[in-house]
């Protein structure tokens, strides 16, 4: 045996158990605990008295794990609770989730930091859907060690034939599972029998005792230690002579001398020094928390990723992931919710379910939706692209959580397979522009690139298209984000219907034909602003999806943000401060949008619902959805 | 592999810059105890070599032990962060709250309405606390940023998901958080890291002999803030405290460890839990509960 180290440091073990509600997997912690000596006199005395008071014979181990009241009146487990134990080799903390159904969401949540699972079987039903949901779910967060533990073996009579069935059924199962190390141990919770001691009752089991297992089994195998990730925590600058990046290896290593490269800049120096609380380190590695300092002092902040040189993770905005879905409320589709990845906070809006995962059988089905305790696939497109590699290479940097904008609740985890693979992905390039242009004329280039145009103001050139029906707020929000671009030294141009049309289209009425037109010469003028350098900001309700669709035909694809700014069309009513909807609802005019139709855009780049976020808080987004062409 | 110690460290540490980083007023709960102390010090390594930024805030029940209070106010200043007080007889004299009476008197559980009044008080959206899951059956199932609703509340029904160490700490107006770095360290964790570390901690904890009374099982320190009851009287006793809080419901136990050593040896000895002597814990079971969802500590 292996003798605690004199300073009393030594390695932690962080694992999870699952089970269903009768597998006796309360009981299993409580022998774990009560066997190593870490339940104390007073406890125990509660869980006795709660026993009796519970009408049961034997005093209940399980009680002794759970803890809210809700939980010991109805004799289960709605939340996950961590245990902590030690034991001479080792400190362990257990991931105590509950096996209902309706916890898939417990059980991701405990897994995700678990570096192995304890499924429990009950050897007298043998391998039930639920222990296979259990170990899929281990397997799909990437948990490296997996344990079934076959339990109740006292009321199969301590049987090997029981027990090697359970075992080969469960072993087929695991085929499609992606864990690598599985372990099979029969036991007996509620007697103690193979949990802390090997057991004299069953002799033709040869292994160990499951602690003998867990004090063994080698640590940090859910850390990537190849590729060196640095998410950005925060930036120290106590002083004007030292600046330097706080944060925690994600995985990897780094060392003083090594060059590396930020994300998303692509500015690359080298690693000067690395601080810890404890003094300069030779080398960090997978967990530190850190301080970096660099040779160059260039501008890095939080959110950003520092990498090696030649050793990049993805970068995209677009990527396909597994959804475990967490929230009451279901998903829904294209409703932007804040993304959090490693430190960096993004919008996401789901583009597409791929399919649904029946976790019981593991079988892929097709689906509109995903609900509470889903786990689904699907296509998410981010405001601003991501630093990541995939879930099962690096959970680290593979991993996010989606949380829900009106009520700031966690409603979804994350983990990420890959950038999206589907060629298509066609955001609809409009009907390649049949820009009508007079005769015997020719297109030239402009006589100075607007490469260097950008050079020299310092910045790129975009337009932001707001579209929405009328009294919607996307003046509001544009004039908005065009004082806050300017007051940062961004050249500007807010192009606005009432103002056009007192000039260049003074001749337009407002038939379709007309409305189309008008659409067309607006687009012209952007791109004029556009190809000078300028952030071109327009605000039209233009209706009409092809209108659009031309306009955004004119510009690159990276740098033409449709922007759809509405509100229900009762508070637009409600607002009306030209007062068009009071001379629409008399007859006098037929605003597009109420009964002519406004074609909601498909797939606009960003969404605004002004009935829920304030005009600054519509700024803000905007202009974090743009960020990073103006930095 | 790195030692546990590091790792809860690397832990905690992380917790920190993320509070540092997604609040604007955060303050660190300083009960004047180990695991604030400890707290403080970790607080000081997060953010090493910038200061910390954010105060100290204690909530006095008036009922301190006097080496309590002295330990606080030269740790503070020894550690050069601000310490802010605000007292439970304040909020009595305004009449916000009406102090238990009888010989079992406790000015614990006012803490709760003193410690919302300052959050509002100073905008605090992060009160960052030193409790830890393993004190207490309630705890185990608390988040490290800990959601409370504009009432200072907890529902444990509705607590967020906390994955991989990935911490949301969006809320919206007037809702706060309570963030608890140490969460995943146990009393024994505390202990070693003090000695690993040698950090202060406040004479209490260590065998001392004092005048003290014996009620219920729990000995609880002779002060002028609690009154005897039938049959109970005072004697002098060898003691220690285990844990630090009001004077009139924090209990000690007989000891001679007088050194940090002694005490962890004491400690994995221990045959019950360090919240045994916590008299507040025992008025029912379901006491921490029921404390934590009015916004307790």
């Amino acid at each position: 045996m292996v003798a605690a180290r004199s300073d009393g440091d030594m390695g932690l073990l962080r694992f999870t158990t699952a089970g269903g509600v009768d597998d006796g997997k309360s009981t299993l912690i409580g022998r774990l605990l009560y066997d190593t000596k870490s339940v104390f006199a007073d406890q125990l005395e509660e869980v006795r008295s709660a026993s009796r008071r519970l009408g049961e014979t034997a005093t209940n181990l399980a009680l002794l794990t759970d803890g809210l009241r809700a939980e010991r009146e109805q004799k289960i487990t709605i939340d996950v609770a961590y245990r902590y134990f030690a034991t001479r080799r080792r400190k362990f903390i257990i991931a105590d989730t509950p096996g209902h159904v309706q916890y898939t969401r417990n059980m991701v949540t405990g897994a995700s930091t678990a570096e192995l699972a304890v499924v429990l079987i009950d050897a007298r039903r043998g391998v039930l859907t639920q222990s296979k949901r259990h170990a899929f779910i281990a397997s799909l967060l990437g948990i490296p060690h997996l344990i079934v533990a076959v339990n109740k073996m006292d009321l199969v009579d301590y049987s090997e034939e029981v027990y090697d069935r359970v075992r080969s059924d469960f072993a087929r199962f695991a085929r499609k599972l992606t864990v690598k190390d599985i372990t099979y141990l029969p036991i007996s919770a509620l007697h103690g029998d193979n949990v802390v001691a090997w057991s004299r009752r069953m002799p033709w089991y040869r292994g160990g005792a499951l602690l003998h297992r867990l004090e063994t089994v080698s640590l940090g195998g859910r850390r990537n230690q190849i590729d060196f990730r640095f998410p950005v925590q925060h930036v120290f600058r106590p002083d004007e002579g030292f600046r330097g990046y706080a944060g925690s290896v994600a995985s990897g290593r780094v060392a003083p001398g090594d060059e590396i490269v930020v994300l998303p800049s692509g500015q690359t120096t080298r690693v000067r020094a690395i601080h810890t609380p404890n003094g300069r380190m030779a080398a960090a590695r997978p967990g530190d928390a850190v301080v970096l300092t660099t040779d160059d002092e260039i501008d890095i902040s939080r959110g950003d990723m520092i990498v090696r040189r030649r050793n990049i993770p993805v970068v995209t905005n677009r990527f396909e992931a597994y959804l475990c879905w967490m929230g009451e409320e279901a998903m829904q589709p294209r409703r932007q919710y804040h993304l959090l990845h490693t430190t960096h906070w993004v919008r996401a809006v789901v583009e597409r379910i791929e399919y649904r995962v029946d976790v019981n059988t593991l079988r892929r089905e097709p689906t509109a939706v995903i609900e509470l305790n889903d786990i689904g696939r699907v296509e998410i497109t981010a405001t601003r692209p991501l630093f990541f590699d995939s879930y099962r290479v690096n959970s680290a940097t593979g991993s996010f959580v989606l949380v829900d904008p009106h009520t700031n609740v966690t409603v979804a985890a994350g983990m990420i397979r890959g950038r999206v693979r589907r060629l298509s992905a066609p955001r609809r390039r409009a009907r390649p522009a049949v820009r009508r242009k007079s005769e015997r004329v020719v297109w030239e280039g402009t006589n100075i690139p607007r490469e260097e145009r950008e050079e020299r103001i310092g910045h790129k050139a975009f337009v932001l298209w707001f579209t929405g029906m009328s009294a919607a707020g996307k003046s509001t929000v544009a004039r908005g984000v065009e004082r806050a671009l300017f007051e940062r030294g961004v050249r500007t141009m807010l192009l606005d219907g009432d103002h056009l049309r007192h000039g260049l289209t003074g001749d337009l009425g407002f038939s379709d034909r007309d409305r189309t037109e008008n659409i067309r010469r607006v687009g012209e003028v952007a791109r004029l602003f556009f190809e000078q350098g300028s952030a071109v900001l327009c605000t039209f309700v233009s209706p009409f999806r092809d209108d659009r669709d031309r306009v955004r035909a004119l510009f690159p694809a990276d740098r033409f943000f449709e922007v759809h700014v509405y509100a229900p069309l009762d508070v637009l009513r409600a607002r009306d401060p030209k007062g068009l909807y009071r001379l629409e609802a008399s007859g006098e005019l037929e605003l597009p949008g109420s009964r002519s139709a406004y074609e909601v855009p498909e797939r606009p780049e960003l969404e605004l619902d002004t009935s829920a976020v304030s005009p600054g808080e519509a700024v803000e987004e905007v202009l974090d959805a743009i960020g990073f062409l103006i930095t | 592999m790195r030692g546990h110690l590091r790792v809860l460290e690397n832990e905690a540490i992380h917790v920190f810059r993320e509070v540092a980083a997604q609040f604007e007023r955060p303050v660190l709960l300083f009960s004047g105890g180990k695991d604030s102390a400890v707290l403080v010090w970790l607080a000081r390594k997060a953010l090493h070599p910038a200061p910390v930024p954010f105060p100290l805030l204690h909530i006095d029940t008036g009922h301190n032990f006097p080496e309590t209070i002295e330990f606080r106010d030269r740790f503070a200043a020894d550690m050069g962060l601000e310490l802010i007080v605000r007292s439970v007889q304040d909020t009595i004299d305004r009449g916000r709250v009406r102090e238990e009476a009888g010989p079992e008197a406790s000015r614990n559980a006012l803490q709760t309405v003193t410690l919302l009044d300052a959050i509002r008080e100073l905008s605090v959206d992060a009160a960052l606390g030193g409790a830890r899951r393993d004190e207490e059956k309630t705890r185990a199932k608390e988040r490290f940023f800990s959601h409370r609703d504009r009432f200072g509340q907890w529902d444990p029904r509705k607590q967020r998901p906390e994955l991989w160490n990935l911490y949301n700490g969006r809320m919206n107006r007037r809702e706060h958080f309570r963030v608890f770095p140490l969460s995943n360290w146990t009393e024994t964790d505390v202990w070693e890291y003090v000695r690993l570390e040698q950090v202060p901690l406040p004479p209490l904890y260590f065998a001392h002999e004092r005048e003290v009374v014996e009620r219920d099982g729990v000995i609880l320190a002779w002060t002028p803030f609690i009154e005897l009851g039938e049959g109970e009287e005072v004697r002098r006793e060898r003691v220690r405290f285990r844990t630090i809080g009001d004077a009139t419901c924090t209990g000690a136990l007989r000891s001679v460890a007088t050194s940090v050593e002694a005490i962890i040896a004491e400690v994995e000895g221990a045959r019950v839990t360090e919240r045994r002597g916590r008299a507040d814990d025992r008025r029912s079971e379901a006491a921490m509960e029921d404390r934590k969802r009015g916004g307790y500590f």
